[in-house]
């Protein structure tokens, strides 16, 4: 659409402005300080980049990275596939369809914490479904004294909790697909892999990319599930990035690293979801 | 005629080559419905657990409450009738109870205040180029993208220093955080789709802008305003970290509430689970009153 030059419309954007940067810039600014300087016995002085240093070099950021990019590439891995392939599985219309979107953001309306103590409930290896059955079936199974099996539980969790966002999206994208390309495929004889290849897949394109940014996104600051499902345990094993972070700047109250490893965490996100953007602004232009 | 008929039928009329897929598509349902199964399952044990006895818990496995009991329920709803000053039975904690109260407050105040500042944003940003309106949009973009646990610590000292920590209003604030950037971009969106002429229009027929945003384009794009609040909502709603940060004692939501009794578990999962499932029945309403434009708005929205 071809839209007006318009400076007034500044006027309509201030407070979007005004809340937004009291929330953002704020803060920011407040962890910016805390990460260039010491406090001791309240007094403050300017430290330099010494808690950037510290923090890159730590082997415990580093190994909470490592955990972090494993798990989120897990995650993708799963998600994006299972979600298309849910997506194009249903029905087009009419009453299952309704049905079936339903029960499917279920899970997205569910507070995190409640996600997490219900996994919690439910993979018990004495009293709960999963850990229950597993056990039952010969598989030794306990998410409290096994990295393995938390592993597996805080996967299958974030499967269950988050895969639905990628079939709605993706199913957003077949909806808006016009019949006329499915006629012409028929007319062409076009088998249900072409279709799929040449039609449905660009056609879902723009949400996919979406979907991708949104569960990179999100998965990077997963806390409160797996907070209350591990608590990042046992041992270190499911403690990922925002876990680490809270530990230490809520539980150790040290705000030097804390701040320098949220300024880190945070350049790292956003550098990742600008490539993205960029990159698949750059592909719709051509 | 559906599109899925239509599907179906392409794939019909295709080559003989390609028919014997066509038996493929009749088990089709199979799929979507494994995954409703899947995610019901955990959802089921809740409530199985909720209406279980504390000594039926402990007592073992069992896939259906045996002696099936409200208790739990009873138990954290005692508090209700004070929300109009009532009286409540001796010894009823009514920590749940407002709760409840404190979130669905602050989830509802976050919703109005996003609305109201982020309608004629976005009527800017999918009407008028302006200076820096495109770095702006990223800019705001960005927001959704900060992790709550980055901002955890400086929020207390910010809304300390306001004298709104341990407020309602405090969490209904830093939800804006991320409630406004998404509102703005599913607007836009559905703003964009709007012909321009109509506006036009509306200002030669000598329409002010007040009237001409009140009275003819907002219920144009009223499903685009519906599915924004649902969005808003939502992540008010499911959003811990910061809502349990913000709050002690007076504007405590119920998930810290429920954090409380998380870590004395193994005794109260039964009081947890009955917890976990009354926060699920919000979530479930409003699915049900926008669920015919929850796909549309995903696509949309881009949210």
């Amino acid at each position: 659409m071809h839209k007006t030059l318009n400076q007034r419309a500044w006027f309509m954007v201030l407070p979007v402005l005004f809340l937004v940067a009291m929330n953002a810039l704020l803060p920011l600014m407040t962890v910016v300080n805390y990460s260039v300087q010491e406090v001791f016995y309240g007094d403050y002085s300017f430290v330099g980049p010494i808690w950037f240093a510290d923090t890159l070099a730590s082997e415990r950021f580093q190994s909470a990275l490592m955990r972090q990019l494993a798990f989120t590439f897990t995650i993708l891995a799963i998600q994006i596939p299972l979600g298309v392939a849910i997506a194009l599985c249903m029905p087009k219309s009419g009453f299952w369809a309704s049905l079936c979107l339903v029960l499917m953001a279920l899970p997205l309306l569910i507070p995190w914490n409640v996600v997490g103590a219900m996994w919690n409930i439910f993979a018990l290896p004495d009293i709960g479904f999963l850990g229950y059955t597993l056990n039952a079936i010969g598989i030794d199974y306990n998410f409290t004294r096994q990295p393995v099996s938390a592993w597996f539980t805080v996967i299958l969790m974030d499967v269950w909790h988050w895969t639905s966002l990628v079939v709605l999206l993706a199913y957003a994208g077949l909806q808006s697909i016009d019949e006329n390309y499915y006629r012409a495929a028929r007319i062409d004889g076009a088998s249900r892999w072409a279709v799929f290849r040449y039609i449905q897949l660009p056609k879902m394109k723009h949400v996919l990319t979406i979907a991708i940014l949104l569960r990179f996104m999100d998965s990077f600051m997963i806390f409160t599930e797996v907070s209350v499902l591990t608590g990042g345990g046992p041992g270190n094993s499911t403690t990922f990035l925002s876990i680490d972070l809270v530990k230490l700047a809520l539980g150790q109250q040290d705000l030097g690293n804390a701040a320098a490893m949220s300024i880190i965490y945070f350049l790292m996100t956003l550098l990742v979801c600008w490539l993205f953007y960029t990159l698949t602004m750059q592909g719709d232009k051509r | 005629m559906s599109l899925a008929e239509q599907q179906s039928g392409a794939i019909a009329a295709a080559p003989a080559k390609n028919r014997a897929r066509s038996g493929g598509t009749s088990l089709r349902w199979l799929v979507p419905t494994l995954y409703v199964m899947f995610l019901m399952l955990p959802i089921y044990w809740l409530v199985n657990m909720s209406f279980k006895t504390t000594n039926e818990i402990l007592g073992g496995f069992s896939p259906f409450p045996v002696t099936f009991t409200l208790d739990n329920y009873a138990d954290i709803l005692c508090g209700v009738p004070e929300i109009w000053g009532g009286t409540v039975r001796a010894g009823c904690d009514t920590s749940w109870t407002w709760g409840y109260v404190n979130s669905i407050v602050y989830v509802c105040l976050n919703t109005v205040l996003t609305l109201a500042v982020a309608l004629p944003a976005a009527y800017a940003f999918s009407r008028y180029r302006f200076l820096g309106d495109k770095h702006l949009f990223f800019w705001l973009l960005t927001n959704r993208m900060a992790p709550p646990a980055v901002f955890a610590v400086p929020f207390i000292e910010l809304y300390s220093s306001m004298a709104m920590f341990d407020t309602v209003f405090a969490v209904a604030l830093a939800h804006c955080l991320f409630s406004i950037p998404l509102a703005v971009w599913i607007l836009e969106g559905f703003m964009s789709g709007v012909p321009k002429e109509i506006d036009e229009t509306a200002y030669v027929d000598g329409y002010s802008f007040p009237k001409f945003f009140t009275k003819i384009f907002m219920p144009l794009i009223a499903s685009g305003i519906g599915v924004t609040a649902f969005f808003c909502f939502m992540f008010s709603w499911v959003e811990m970290l910061l809502a349990k940060t913000l709050t002690s004692v007076e504007a405590k939501p119920i998930v810290a509430v429920m954090t409380k009794t998380a870590s004395t578990s193994g005794y109260e999962l039964g009081l947890l689970a009955a917890a976990g499932v009354l926060t699920i029945i919000p979530g479930a309403i409003v699915i049900y009153f926008v669920r015919n434009y929850i796909a549309k708005g995903f696509a949309m929205g881009r949210v």
